[in-house]
């Protein structure tokens, strides 16, 4: 299998004021193209700084990134980035905020229609054609999710990088939007990696799953592969004894072998 | 005297009551009007209703002018010098009946340095406005730049606004640019701070945004920058046209000339206290005029 990203012994450290803190020690990890990695983990164990690192927003202390085989120094359009609280801009509509993500990354490349055109597209395709020219502001937070996911898509990257993204969602929306992700990651064909805390969604979403021992000096604790045959489906699996299974582990990993120290 | 202003407030609090009893009952009416089509009268209450809540909004700012009025005029009968609200009203009226005249330099209607101040306030505001807020921008963007700046500002930026007359009489070698220049040196530092603290605190998201995204500087203005900076640039504007307006006055009062200032100074050597009065009600009433329309200016530009 080609290895399509690389982290190879990276080492994270923060200086501030009360000195360095050290947040990741000794990362390592090949994702093979195509694949979904989800890193789960309790909060404050780092796992939006490996996201970070991938998306090239932080560089690492020790160690290297690489993406196809060239080093990650810093954010590149072949990285696209799904931010935990939608971020998009308050002022823009919509289409405009997507379009924002289209034009710098193919702008010289193709006319100003056919631009447009690719906006609509990453727009229809997360089912938001109709409030193309709304504010933010104006539509409901997994609406705004929705925005978020298709200006990332707009950028047609080959590496999706998710910080979890349906966190600040209600069930029902969030069950709704996993469906839409794993339909839209399997229809595109890109490689995906997903931060998350909810151990349901990292099951049913990912192909294996990266689970982080907690901070300070995090590393890779275990990584859990998910045989599960796609397409799933949350009703069949629901009932299935081995996703029940896999689900357990990440559990036991979570709450047995690295339970979080009572704050 | 106090027990007199404390009474009136007692008074409003308890008829406001009183109409709020009637607004309720007002909700529930159309649940009523639907089982009984007949609106005349309903439209009736709800014109009723409507002038309660207007006479609601507007008696108390009416009650504290009244009191400004009748404090006034208690004063000026223990002061021999001082004109009453009937004495200046009377004056203001004359003055007001021609304000476009033009007896030489120094004898001018009230319409003409009302202008002159606005005119040398648009001048020094407006070329501070042009210098002080791409120079926010620039010092909320780069951080080495905004430290640079960090002790001119704070140096200079207390300094009272007419110890820089002098260097513009020096300068300039005339009255009205130097009042000009008294109005941009103090103008200015509003629109810089406020323009810079907006830009700089755009948040790291929208930045990490911007950096996914790949965007050049000129859409990170353009898009990021300028529309979140925009309502602390408003309140930039809205401080630095206060400062610029309370400045003027005391400005033309040392540099002459036409303007409301040396109207004030020119009135006083006459001993026309009316028109002294006049002249502070006009400050005030164009002051408001200025700071209002800068705040529909600022709502029409906010995002939310």
């Amino acid at each position: 299998m080609e290895k399509y990203v690389q982290i190879e012994n990276v080492s994270m450290r923060f200086h501030t004021r009360r000195g360095t803190f050290e947040a990741l020690q000794g990362i390592n990890l090949d994702i093979t193209r195509g694949e979904f990695i989800s890193i789960i983990g309790h909060s404050g164990c780092g796992k939006s700084t490996v996201l970070n690192l991938l998306a090239g927003l932080l560089l690492p202390s020790e160690g290297v990134l690489l993406c196809a085989g060239r080093e990650i120094a810093g954010p590149g359009p072949e990285r696209a980035v799904v931010f935990q609280n939608h971020s998009l801009l308050p002022w823009l509509n919509c289409f405009e905020n997507v379009h924002l993500a289209v034009e710098r990354v193919s702008g010289r490349r193709e006319t100003r229609a056919r631009l447009e055109e690719r906006t609509r597209a990453a727009l229809e395709l997360v089912g938001l054609g109709h409030a193309m020219y709304k504010r933010p502001s104006e539509i409901s937070g997994g609406m705004k999710q929705r925005v978020g996911i298709a200006r990332a898509l707009a950028m047609e990257p080959k590496v999706l990088l998710l910080d979890e993204p349906f966190g600040a969602l209600d069930a029902l929306t969030r069950a709704h939007l996993q469906d839409e992700l794993m339909g839209i990651v399997a229809r595109s064909g890109c490689t995906a990696v997903m931060v998350t805390h909810d151990v349901d969604e990292a099951v049913l979403l990912s192909d294996r799953i990266v689970m982080m021992t907690n901070g300070p000096g995090a590393t890779i604790g275990d990584i859990l592969t998910v045989d599960l045959p796609r397409p799933r489906d949350r009703l069949t699996l629901a009932s299935d004894p081995h996703y029940h299974r896999l689900r357990e582990s990440v559990l036991r990993f979570l709450y047995e072998r690295h339970a979080r120290r009572v704050a | 005297m106090t027990a007199a202003i404390r009474k009136k407030p007692s008074t409003r609090a308890s008829s406001g009551h009183g109409t709020q009893t009637v607004t309720s009952a007002a909700a529930n009416e159309p649940v009523i009007a639907v089982a009984a089509p007949a609106s005349r009268s309903q439209h009736e209450r709800q014109l009723a209703l409507k002038t309660r809540q207007c006479l609601q909004w507007l008696l108390p700012p009416v009650f504290g002018l009244l009191l400004l009025v009748t404090s006034w005029s208690l004063i000026t009968q223990q002061s021999d010098g001082l004109p009453g609200p009937t004495a200046t009203l009377q004056s203001a009226i004359v003055v007001f009946s021609d304000p476009f005249y033009d007896n030489g330099p120094n004898d001018q209607g009230i319409g003409w340095n009302i202008l002159h101040s606005l005119q040398r306030v648009g001048l020094g505001f407006g070329m501070a406005a042009l210098i002080g807020i791409p120079l926010g921008f620039i010092l909320g963007r780069f951080t080495f730049l905004a430290r640079m700046a960090a002790p001119i500002i704070s140096l200079l930026r207390p300094v009272s606004p007419l110890a820089w007359l002098p260097i513009g009489l020096l300068v300039f070698k005339a009255a009205s640019p130097a009042a000009i220049w008294v109005i941009f040196i103090s103008s200015i530092w509003p629109m810089i701070i406020n323009t810079a603290t907006g830009v700089s605190k755009v948040p790291q998201d929208y930045m990490n945004v911007a950096r996914v995204l790949n965007l050049s500087e000129w859409k990170i203005f353009t898009r990021i920058l300028f529309p979140y900076a925009l309502p602390h640039v408003m309140t930039g504007i809205r401080l630095a046209i206060g400062v610029a307006w309370l400045v003027i006055v005391a400005a033309e009062m040392l540099t002459g000339g036409i303007g409301l200032g040396f109207w004030v100074w020119d009135e006083w050597n006459n001993l026309n206290v009316e028109h002294i009065i006049i002249a502070i009600f006009v400050v005030g009433i164009v002051g408001l005029l200025l700071e209002q329309s800068l705040l529909m200016l600022a709502r029409r530009f906010s995002y939310d």
